[in-house]
């Protein structure tokens, strides 16, 4: 198992200069994650504007692989009609969830192909999965709040 | 203490010899196993004791009239008096075999609130359970629980930036409402050993029961359950070199005694009818059903493992680890100690936080190099909130780590710095 691997230069950079960071008004809807193995937590807010997503903005505490990971859904999803964040959503569950046998398109994941060597560390699949799944929430209830 | 210190050196080098897997390579490093608190790796011997039962003695105990089972009851039973004396109880009778020290525990609290409502035991609306700040969640819940059923009132010793019980409000804490006092022996998690004599005493004067969580002691110190005062203790077999699916409730004869039980099965009573059972005495009463033999027998010969080299000898031996490890790591810049940073007063477990990296990124780090240790909140969340993190990275001792290992960890640190400059 090659350290390299899981700490590609890639996710160093989003640890150390997280894009979007920051809890932002307005937002429509806010989910709040922990993973209770580790103590990593993501709070994570989201704001609809006509069917897309207008901002992403977060906070929160935890190892380099979730913080980063919240940095690249930040570049990933926003602005984008809600389907197609939710399409790069399933991508990147997808690879994750793939223990390195996945081959990740990165024109769908751009940054995130970076992650694809944590699917080789099982222990570690949660991190990148938290600020995800905490978009997944907060985007459902968002969409609950205006009515789509 | 005298013991310790004129304790014969342990020959660690002729030690590990008796520890297969410490000649293992991890991710292409010879393996620095500094988790040991989580739980222990196991000697030739305790693995030979029970390869040799399940091969030639294996059979149900306390069943049989056949010679097989005959042969295993024995060898049970002689497990429970080998505990029996390495922890000083009165009688193998105070030995009650659970799977771990999680279920002994629980043993105790629902013992409690299963008590009928005249006897001593019985716990009202208004009584309160004390515990600590400090606790590995499995003497936190099982009493939380115990209030929820029973309408008591849960209170805690709080800790003080040192890492240590703060008893400064013991006598209001302790209190003639208190029904119990539970809490641990040393910290899983800061290392603290805890002081005994004045809680114990305080505790039996409002009328108080008190148990112990050796879980983190039994493995690492000379105990004797007469000298530290306590009604209940708990440890585990897993964290002194036997096997997993075996732990111990130690309590006083006369406690156990009128306690009732906990599971109910085969094993536990006296006579069954469909209308009425009657239970067993103790220890029996609290052993439901088919026990973990091979373990308790392993556990046994975990223990004669121990008795042979000596706990004073293997205190000893941490000790004077924990003093070197505590120096070495005061030279990694940025490097924060939780619990006593002093050799006094704690075991060889040391929980720190390396500048703003993540616990889970210096496990993984230290990983990489063959360093095992543990990150997360090792079970005590309480406490890691107490010292406002979310996690900490801990490294733990036993009588097989070396000093090399220690360095190793250092180096290690140095490297994750790297990573994350």
């Amino acid at each position: 198992m090659n350290l390299e691997q899981l700490y590609q230069d890639i996710i160093l950079d989003h640890y150390k200069r997280p894009h979007g960071r920051g809890l932002r008004e307005p937002y429509q809807a806010e989910a709040h994650h922990v993973n209770p193995t580790c103590g990593d937590e993501v709070t994570l807010r989201v704001q609809l504007k006509d069917g897309a997503i207008d901002d992403v903005s977060y906070d929160g505490m935890g190892c380099s692989i979730s913080q980063a990971a919240a940095s690249v859904l930040y570049d990933l999803v926003r602005g984008l009609p809600v389907d197609e964040a939710m399409a790069r959503y399933d991508a990147f569950v997808a690879l994750m969830s793939g223990r390195g046998q996945v081959e990740p398109d990165e024109a769908v994941l751009q940054d995130g192909v970076a992650f694809a060597g944590v699917a080789k560390y099982p222990a570690r699949v949660k991190c990148a999965l938290l600020p995800w799944a905490a978009f997944k929430d907060a985007t459902a209830r968002a969409l609950e709040t205006v009515g789509g | 203490m005298t013991e310790m210190l004129t304790a014969a050196r342990l020959e660690v080098v002729r030690i590990r010899e008796d520890f297969p897997i410490l000649a293992r390579e991890v991710n292409g490093y010879p393996l620095v196993y500094l988790d040991s608190a989580n739980t222990s790796q196991k000697p030739r011997q305790v693995l030979a004791a029970m390869d040799e039962h399940y091969r030639l003695h294996n059979a149900n105990v306390a069943r049989s009239v056949h010679t097989l089972g005959t042969e295993a009851t024995a060898a049970y039973e002689g497990a429970r008096d080998t505990i029996a004396r390495f922890v000083g109880a009165a009688s193998a009778d105070e030995i009650v075999f659970t799977k771990n020290s999680t279920e002994a525990i629980n043993l105790v609290a629902y013992a409690l609130s299963n008590a009928g409502s005249g006897s001593p035991f019985a716990i009202r609306p208004g009584d309160e359970i004390v515990i600590s700040e400090m606790e590995h969640h499995s003497n936190i819940v099982p009493w939380q629980l115990l209030c929820e059923r029973t309408g008591a009132t849960l209170r805690w010793f709080r800790i003080t930036d040192e890492g240590r019980l703060s008893t400064s409000d013991l006598d209001t804490l302790v209190n003639e409402r208190t029904r119990l006092v539970s809490y641990v022996h040393m910290s899983n998690i800061l290392g603290t050993i805890n002081p005994t004599e004045q809680i114990v005493a305080r505790a039996h004067e409002v009328g108080a029961l008190v148990m112990l969580d050796c879980s983190q002691s039994v493995p690492h110190l000379p105990i004797d359950v007469a000298a530290l005062g306590a009604d209940f203790i708990a440890f585990t077999g897993h964290k002194m070199l036997g096997p997993t699916g075996i732990g111990v409730l130690w309590g006083r004869g006369d406690l156990l005694a009128e306690m009732p039980p906990f599971l109910g099965g085969g094993s536990m009573i006296e006579t069954v009818t469909m209308e009425k059972t009657t239970f067993a005495p103790p220890p029996a009463r609290f052993e439901a059903g088919t026990p973990p033999i091979a373990q308790a027998v392993g556990l046994g010969a975990a223990v004669e493992y121990l008795s042979a080299i000596g706990m004073p000898a293997i205190a000893r031996h941490e000790r004077e680890l924990v003093a070197y490890a505590l120096a070495a790591l005061s030279t990694v810049e940025g490097l924060r100690i939780f619990g006593p940073a002093v050799p006094e007063g704690r075991g060889g477990t040391i929980s720190f936080a390396l500048g703003g990296v993540h616990p889970h990124d210096v496990g993984q780090v230290l990983d990489s190099l063959g360093v095992q240790v543990r990150v997360g909140h090792h079970c005590a969340k309480p406490t890691c909130v107490r010292f406002g993190v979310p996690a900490m990275t801990r490294a733990s001792f036993y009588l097989y780590t070396t000093e090399q290992e220690i360095d190793a960890l250092v180096a290690g640190l140095e490297q994750v710095r790297k990573v994350f400059s």
